[in-house]
């Protein structure tokens, strides 16, 4: 390396940039940041490939919102309902938050059947990436869950209603069902611990799971790396494949040419 | 500009260069938080001093100075190759790889051990505080409902009460009360739950009911129907006759009911208990009985199979 008088705004930027070197030398994090975002993926790759992103957007406002909720929300049979029209009706934009997080539910669900049927008709489930379809089951069945066990907080006659009509429809399970339901409501009826069991999994013990879910998702992501679209001609070799100038693939994102100074 | 890369063979810890400027930079820090007591401007001030300062620091140390010695590293072996282990006055036994139990084996397996039984210690009772309280004492009191002279003969009365006051009104639960008259000397009654057979809805009457009569004592209400055509539910439409067995509809078998004491002239309602179906009609019905189970659930034929064990109710 040839030494060379350091100008001006090269020493601007490293002063600038000096935080994100200390970090990146200390832990990493900032290569392992870059690596993940600016990953190789195919050149052909297709716009419903965003819909796990979309989805992964989605459940982190459920998870904001619902934080927010959780500071005013009361979960206790007498003040629940009272607490929920606090919220709607009293508190500051109360309604707005109520309302992401209760329509934001239903966009969550959606989008994830939207993801999976990508995933699906991309034959994306196929060799190496079964173990990630069986993740992404998982994750489906939690995220119903969450909308069943958060369906009961309002706890208006619809909630309460629709609860035990969903506690009762676990109770036909063949064998475990009476089980399951049981310990669903935490007895034999609905009774005053119900509303906060519910609450607990719908705010602690899901979204737990499912953020664990979800870091290996994406790890096994980045791992093995996306598939190209089932039409793709590149990944069936028959296309031409158009090298670019540093010998990557055609992309979205291309690697930033080396330059060595 | 490249971040450092953390794996570069050439790399040296960037121990950064003697400075003033900290010196500065604290002082800034200072005049800022006195000035977030005694004045705004202040405040600015220390926070400008604290930023030129802290600008002027890290400036200083990404230029650096380079490190003018690289520490000793003393190399592994001061004296030449190593003795192999089996040689020399330190020698280890020949047969260490041939031991049935190594010690790094041992160590291996205890803490896994160790880690498993801890692990257990927390997570048992943690998990039986999660699951027992659901299926332990769930056994329901018997309530009393109020005088025998409350309930007219041949009419359903539509009885609510709280079956534990301590939760209150969660706890509240209907059922439908007919007294059939005398039979054998005794009084007769038909205690229905209002529990739809399908998923648990609340069965209403089909027909009017008696405001004007409405009586309540205590946590109880008694209110009389007119006269009924039987009971159908909200939610999917199932129907049942005046004694509840199915009549249309989705659910799997006739109303749960309660059974019923009378003490000192006072109706009590008891434990509930499903119900397949019922023959005949009032004082003489023959009610086919069986042990409570949840909605949904035959309680009679062959899909009963599906459901061998209730949980304790
Ligand atoms: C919380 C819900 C979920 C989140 C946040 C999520 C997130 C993601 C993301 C960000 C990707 C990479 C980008 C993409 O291909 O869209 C991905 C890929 C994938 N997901 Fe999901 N996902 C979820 C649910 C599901 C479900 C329900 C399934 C299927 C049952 C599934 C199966 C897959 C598979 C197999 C891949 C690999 C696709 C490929 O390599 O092309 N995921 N997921
Ligand atoms: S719950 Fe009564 S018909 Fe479905």
């Amino acid at each position: 390396m040839a030494t060379r008088r350091v100008t001006r705004t090269e020493q601007l930027q490293q002063t600038i940039l000096y935080p994100v070197d200390w970090l990146e030398e200390r832990s990493g994090l900032v290569g392992g940041l870059k690596y993940f975002l600016f990953r190789k993926v195919p050149g052909d790759i297709n716009w419903f490939q965003t819909l796990g992103s979309a989805t992964l957007t989605a459940f982190i406002v459920q998870a904001l919102t619902g934080s927010i909720l959780a500071m005013y929300y009361k979960p206790d049979p007498n003040s629940a309902y009272p607490s929920i029209q606090h919220i709607t009706n009293d508190v500051w934009a109360g309604w707005l938050v109520r309302g992401m997080h209760r329509w934001g539910a239903s966009v969550f669900i959606i989008l994830m059947f939207m993801h999976m049927g990508r995933v699906f008709l991309f034959g994306a489930y196929k060799y190496p990436r079964e173990l990630n379809w069986v993740i992404g089951v998982l994750l489906l069945a939690m995220g119903l869950a969450e909308g069943f066990t958060g369906y009961l907080l309002p706890w208006d006659q619809t909630a309460y209603w629709a609860t035990v009509v969903g506690i009762n429809l676990n109770g036909t399970a063949p064998f475990l069902g009476p089980f399951i339901a049981q310990f669903l409501q935490g007895g034999t009826y609905i009774n005053a611990d119900t509303l906060a069991r519910f609450y607990a999994i719908h705010m602690l013990l899901i979204p737990g799971a499912i953020i664990a879910l979800i870091g290996l998702h994406l790890y096994l992501v980045v791992r093995l790396g996306v598939t190209s679209p089932p039409w793709s001609r590149e990944a069936a070799g028959t296309g031409s494949i158009i090298p670019s100038r540093n010998g990557g693939r055609r992309g979205l994102t291309r690697p930033r040419p080396r330059r060595s100074r | 500009m490249q971040p450092h890369s953390p794996v570069d063979p050439q790399d040296q810890p960037h121990v950064p260069g003697p400075s003033l400027w900290p010196v500065g930079f604290a002082v800034g820090v200072v005049v800022l938080l006195v000035g977030l007591i005694v004045s705004w401007w202040i405040a600015g001030l220390g926070a400008l001093v604290a930023l030129a300062f802290a600008f002027l620091w890290v400036r200083d140390l990404t230029v650096g100075t380079p490190l003018t010695h690289t520490p000793e590293v003393p190399p592994e072996s001061p004296t030449g190759p190593a003795l192999p282990a089996t040689d020399g006055p330190a020698a280890m036994p020949l047969s260490l790889s041939d031991e049935r139990f190594p010690r790094s084996k041992f160590l291996e397996l205890s803490t896994l051990g160790l880690g498993g039984v801890i692990g257990g210690i927390v997570t048992a009772p943690a998990l039986g505080f999660m699951i027992a309280p659901a299926f332990l004492k769930q056994g329901q009191k018997d309530h009393d409902l109020g005088p025998l002279s409350d309930f007219p003969e041949g009419r359903y009365v539509v009885a609510t009460y709280m079956a534990d006051a301590a939760q209150g009104e969660v706890s509240r639960r209907t059922a439908y009360v007919r007294f059939n008259g005398q039979q054998n000397g005794q009084p007769s009654f038909s205690v229905i739950s209002n529990h739809c057979a399908h998923l648990g809805c609340p069965v209403q009457p089909n027909g009017p009911l008696d405001e004007q009569n409405k009586k309540q004592h205590g946590d109880v209400t008694l209110i009389p129907t007119i006269s009924i055509a039987g009971f159908g539910c909200p939610c999917h439409g199932g129907q049942y006759d005046t004694e509840g067995n199915r009549t249309s509809g989705p659910p799997v078998r006739a109303l749960d009911r309660y059974s019923f004491s009378i003490r000192n002239g006072r109706l009590f309602i008891g434990k509930p208990f499903s119900v397949s179906h019922v023959d005949g009609a009032g004082a003489s019905a023959q009610i086919h009985k069986w042990k409570l189970s949840f909605p949904g659930e035959p309680v009679s034929g062959l899909e009963s199979w599906l459901y061998p064990i209730q949980p304790p109710h």
